[in-house]
């Protein structure tokens, strides 16, 4: 799981079958600071998470999967949190 | 999934017998601006998408879910045409 902050979401209307019903917001990888670490990312949201939300996002597949209906869906990265409080010694 | 802009086609005749009936597509990586991010890809199309549009795609073991054929090596897969894109 990586940490990201919620910058937008992404709207489509041709897709894949496993995205219908489903929010696909833009997650811009961060880290503890803030600061970004990584390229734009897009995920599934299974949290009801919002454009400035700092959240935790599943970017592995397998697991991703689970978290859906179907074991088949073409999705590999999740939003399964929103992050509260990050403590951390530099 | 990550955001990338179509920009072009491939065609290939020779190819695994996996990939038949699979149209191949050039697509350049995105960053929330729009802005051209890394390196261009080759991605197989599942939407119909076409030059100039602006889609996502998987990669991973997840690139091949969308396909007809299931036992194929793709590693990324254009599963969705974006229509809108709101940066909050």
């Amino acid at each position: 799981m990586i940490l990201g902050r919620v910058i937008g979401n992404v709207v489509s209307t041709i897709k894949n079958p496993a995205y219908i019903g489903e929010k696909t917001m833009m997650v811009l990888p961060i880290d503890p600071d803030n600061k970004p670490n990584g390229d734009l990312i897009i995920a599934v949201d299974k949290v009801q998470a919002g454009p400035g939300d700092k959240v935790i996002v599943m970017t592995e597949g397998n697991s991703a999967r689970q978290l859906l209906e179907t074991k088949d869906t073409p999705v590999n990265m999740v939003i399964v949190g929103i992050v509260d409080h990050v403590e951390y010694v530099k | 999934m990550l955001l990338g802009r179509v920009i072009g086609r491939l065609v290939s005749s020779q190819k695994l017998d996996a990939f038949t009936g699979v149209k191949f597509l050039i697509v350049q990586p995105l960053d929330e601006s729009m802005n051209e991010i890394r390196e261009i890809i080759i991605a197989c199309d599942t939407v119909q998408a076409g030059e100039g549009d602006i889609v996502f795609y998987e990669t991973g073991r997840e690139a091949t879910i969308p396909l007809p054929n299931k036992m194929n090596p793709s590693d990324a897969t254009i599963t969705a045409i974006v229509d809108q894109v709101n940066v909050g």
